[in-house]
């Protein structure tokens, strides 16, 4: 993939770009929390798989969101350039051109969802490329550059890859992988808009209507309470429906009781300053261990408590 | 493009390389792996 000048608003490189930037353009970070709730979704399914199939499945998930990221940057290069966080990524770094992540975009995603029906089943690759064309069409291109609520809606695109794991067993879906998609969906508000509260000047030098930028932060306080009280219900469906046995139930509480108490302290709070958010910050950092907390009780129940 | 530049570039494009056909060699063994899951699974 040689280097090529076609970018706009951004410099355009002149060496081909090294491989660890492809690596980056994957957001290896994100990568993470997907790879372990498909894993979860995989481990938690009823039947068995081949673990040489299981390894497939998971890293066909991780290669469709690496793939669904680098095609995120591509379409947001000129915006990540304009905001601190995101500036120093390949694309508005200058150290890769537009049309080798547009490549790698498409290469590794395309190829994650045939290697997936061919190792598993078609139903698991029809979910991950939905998954992904919704991160990109949904979210990316139509909802985040329209609306505020654009990460309630285009949270879905992250909540599938537990659906993943278990369609990739079981050739199906049923209760218990919608009731994870269903959590996973109403976790992304107060997740995202916790961060959002302290990263907001980022996305209004970028123009992006993020809540706290379009509603102020008093409305986004009361939309991280509302969602977490939604996200509460979610949490506890899958023991309430007898999908999950109580040792899930009494993560889910205890978990669930302290995302909450640290939700009120931020919707309770009235700071603009982000260098003094310290409870915001403690909520995001917490919303992700919480996340890996109930993805992990999940499988726990089912193998040990079942 | 000066020696110097030249000199990044071949280094640049020589690590691609090797990263490429290490993935290719790691790509050859799993759908090897694959096919003798399937195989063992009574899928093929």
């Amino acid at each position: 993939m040689a280097s090529s000048p076609i970018m706009a608003g951004s410099a355009a490189p002149s060496l081909p770009a090294h491989w660890r930037d492809f690596v980056a353009l994957t957001k290896p970070r994100v990568m993470t929390l997907v790879v372990y709730t498909g894993l979860a979704g995989l481990l938690a399914a009823p039947g068995s798989i081949h673990p040489v199939l299981a390894f497939t499945a998971i890293l066909c998930i991780a290669l469709g969101a690496g793939g669904a990221a680098a095609l995120n940057q591509w379409c947001e290069a000129d915006l990540d350039a304009k905001m601190k966080r995101t500036a120093n990524r390949p694309l508005p770094a200058g150290r890769m051109d537009r049309q080798s992540a547009l490549h790698f975009g498409v290469g590794i995603s395309v190829f994650s969802v045939i290697l997936l029906g061919t190792a598993t089943n078609w139903l698991a690759a029809a979910i991950l490329a939905v998954s992904i064309l919704f991160y990109i069409l949904i979210y990316t291109i139509w909802l985040k550059p329209r609306t505020a609520q654009n990460i309630v809606i285009g949270g879905a695109a992250g909540a599938f890859p537990p659906v993943i794991g278990w369609a990739a067993v079981t050739g199906d879906v049923s209760a218990l992988p919608v009731a994870l998609f269903m959590l996973t969906f109403f976790w992304t508000p107060p997740h995202f808009w916790a961060l959002a509260l302290f990263v907001k000047t980022d996305y209004a030098a970028a123009g992006i209507p993020m809540l706290p930028v379009v509603s102020g932060e008093v409305v986004t306080r009361r939309q991280i309470w509302f969602y977490t009280a939604v996200m509460a219900v979610a949490a506890m469906a899958p023991v309430l429906l007898r999908l999950t046995g109580v040792f899930y139930g009494t993560v889910a509480l205890i978990g669930t009781a302290i995302f909450a108490l640290f939700a009120f302290q931020v919707y309770r709070r009235r700071e603009n300053d982000p260098a003094r958010m310290a409870p915001e910050r403690r909520l995001f950092k917490y919303s992700i261990l919480y996340l890996f907390l109930l993805f992990g009780a999940v499988v726990v129940d089912r193998w040990i408590f079942a | 493009m000066t020696p110097e530049e030249r000199e990044l570039v071949r280094a640049r494009q020589k690590s691609r390389s090797l990263v490429t056909g290490l993935l290719l060699g790691a790509l050859v063994l799993l759908f090897f792996a694959i096919a003798i899951a399937k195989i063992s699974a009574g899928h093929a």
